[in-house]
């Protein structure tokens, strides 16, 4: 039978919702399900991780190196405790892809990364050429099997479980040469980008840092989280982690509505799973259009305003 | 101090890869090849710690054919001391890489390898945390900034939640995001002098790596595709639309 260990990610004080996309990935697999939660003090994240379905137990292993989710930390524990079981998996999100791939190392093991389909226990599909390509791929079976998931491919669990937590540890050598320093988190209080229903972009045809001001506007107004190109990250108009693309987050929101985005192929990779995606550009031959179920020709300054007056009237 | 950098040739980020209508691979007859982004900010980082004053000699790797010469002689014209090709017709993956990677940084006596984070081409985003475990040193995924202090780093990472700062000793790997620094572009005169660097060719069965496991690739399918394309005329028009698709 496949024993599963998925790695939970989390901030210290909550469960990252990625973590039950991946194991809504383990349950396609089948097998036992276990969750890993490294901490300092893992009691709350524990107790989100024991209700996600299908998951037998949560293992809380509880050290003060734990605190920051560093790779070099976690990836010898993750390593010893790899003995138990067929699968280990991660979400393919910035700590999944930086943690697990270690782990493997250790183990010897050639990584699949972003599983977007299980073929069998052994055989995943997952997408490369910024997703141009999807091959499938069968992963020697021993030792085991070393995964990230691709988060947008995969719906949350739900949550109704009840596992078991137990505290658990490994006396794995922890290294002093890693040291965390801060933490810069986006404080918004807007809706998490990568779990959002909703999304609203802006591109390099918003100008500046300033105009961004009618995109924040817009989707406060929707509800929607706010993501943006590369070329508005780089420009400075948004913080980094607000890029979505090969490079920065793949979401898979309801409605993602496009604003002055021309339609890069790193662009659309972040998007492709999107349901319902809206694009709003003045330039009627921007490749956007091409992936757009809905396209709106013109100038965002005049749409944006407009289309706030007709949400209000609904 | 040594600095290693990885240089990866891939299909040109502006082309649309299209898959074999067979399924067995993806076309890359006739497409245009060059050197990864993330691997040329690689090379420009390196470059830039040498030119802030640190004595550091700057070694290109590439692991491949003898057809990705070319993009050898480009980091050197971009400003590498020198270049290595382990050459190999096999396409290796990342755990592969990563042992290669290791057994130079053993020879070469190494204090940083940089590295891309991901190459386009694949998108594993997995070699340089590896080469870090195997080498059990400290890995800087994702860094958008990088200072150097003496014997230490300060590594900026573009990470999910913004920006995470961690101190590391060397030797120590990183892997570089977009927006760690902007490659400097090739000047005619410096092509030239590339010529004369050396270039020393390695062969991968020389080096007496063992072989890392493998995937099996079984298919390579084209994604499937949207239909999109509509438009629409108006805000009106816009709105109503997404109400008829229950969105709104
Ligand atoms: C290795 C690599 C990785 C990359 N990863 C990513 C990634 O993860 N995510 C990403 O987004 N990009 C990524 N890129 C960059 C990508 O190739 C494009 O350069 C980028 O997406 C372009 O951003 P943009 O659409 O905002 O800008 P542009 O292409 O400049 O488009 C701006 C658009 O705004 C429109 N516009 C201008 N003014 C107005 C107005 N007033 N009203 C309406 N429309 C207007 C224009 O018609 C145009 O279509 C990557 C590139 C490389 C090489």
């Amino acid at each position: 039978m496949n024993r599963i260990l998925v790695i939970a990610e989390h901030d210290g004080k909550k469960l990252n919702p990625a973590t039950a996309k991946a194991v809504s990935c383990a349950l396609a697999i089948g097998g036992e399900i276990d969750i890993a939660v490294f901490a300092a003090d893992a009691a709350a994240v524990a107790g989100s991780a024991a209700k996600l379905k299908g998951v037998k137990r949560v293992l809380n292993i509880e050290r003060a190196e734990n605190a920051h989710q560093l790779a070099a930390a976690l990836a010898p524990q993750i390593a010893k405790l790899a003995k138990d079981y067929t699968h280990l998996l991660a979400p393919s999100t910035t700590f999944g892809k930086d943690v697990l791939p270690r782990a493997a190392a250790l183990l010897g093991v050639q990584q699949v990364s972003d599983i977007m389909k299980v073929v069998d226990a052994h055989t995943f599909e997952r997408p490369m050429y910024a997703g141009n390509a999807i091959v499938t791929v069968k992963a020697p079976a021993m030792p085991c099997i070393v995964a990230t998931v691709r988060t947008a491919s995969w719906q949350a669990c739900s949550e109704d479980g009840h596992a078991e937590i137990t505290a658990a540890g490994t006396d794995a050598a922890i290294p002093q040469h890693t040291r965390f320093v801060e933490l810069k988190a986006d404080v918004s209080g807007r809706p998490d980008l990568q779990s959002a229903a909703r999304v609203v972009s802006g591109g390099r045809g918003v100008g500046s840092k300033e105009n961004f001001a009618v995109i924040y506007k817009f989707a406060d107004k929707l509800g929607a989280a706010v993501g943006a190109s590369r070329a508005a990250v780089d420009a400075g108009f948004v913080p980094n982690d607000l890029q979505v693309g090969q490079t920065g987050k793949i979401i898979a929101p309801e409605l993602y509505v496009a604003v002055g985005i021309s339609g890069a192929i790193q662009h659309l990779t972040g998007i492709k799973d999107a349901r319902t995606i809206v694009a709003i550009n003045k330039d009627p031959d921007a490749p956007i259009f091409q992936v757009a179920d809905i396209g709106l020709v013109g100038d965002l300054f005049q749409i944006l305003p407009e289309l706030e007056q007709e949400l209000d009237k609904l | 101090m040594k600095i290693l950098v990885g240089i990866k040739r891939v299909v040109d980020f502006s082309v649309r890869v299209q898959v074999k209508k067979d399924g067995s691979g993806v076309n890359t007859d006739g497409v245009k090849l060059g050197i990864n982004p993330f691997d040329e900010i690689a090379l420009e980082e390196a470059l830039r710690i040498r030119e802030r004053g640190t004595q550091a000699e700057v070694v290109a790797v590439s692991i491949g054919p003898a057809e990705v010469q070319p993009q050898l002689r480009t980091a050197l014209a971009m400003g590498a001391d020198r270049a290595i090709l382990v050459e190999t017709g096999e396409v290796l993956q990342p755990l592969m890489v990563a042992r290669v990677f290791h057994e130079l940084v053993k020879r070469e006596n190494a204090d940083l390898v940089i590295l891309g984070k991901q190459a386009i081409d694949d998108d594993s985003n997995q070699t340089g945390q590896m080469l870090a475990a195997l080498w059990d040193r400290p890995q800087a995924t994702f860094a958008s900034k990088v200072e150097l202090k003496d014997k230490t780093l300060m590594v900026t990472r573009e990470v999910d939640a913004g920006l995470e700062t961690i101190e590391i000793d060397l030797p120590a790997v990183i892997t570089t995001d977009l927006r760690l620094n902007t490659p400097r572009f090739v000047k005619m005169p410096d092509i030239m002098k590339a010529r004369s660097k050396p270039l020393q060719v390695l062969k991968l069965e020389e080096l007496g790596v063992t072989a890392a496991p493998k995937l099996e690739v079984t298919s390579y399918a084209p994604p499937p595709q949207r239909v999109g394309g509509k438009k629409v005329e108006d805000v009106t028009a816009l709105v109503a639309t997404l109400r008829q698709r229950g969105i709104l």
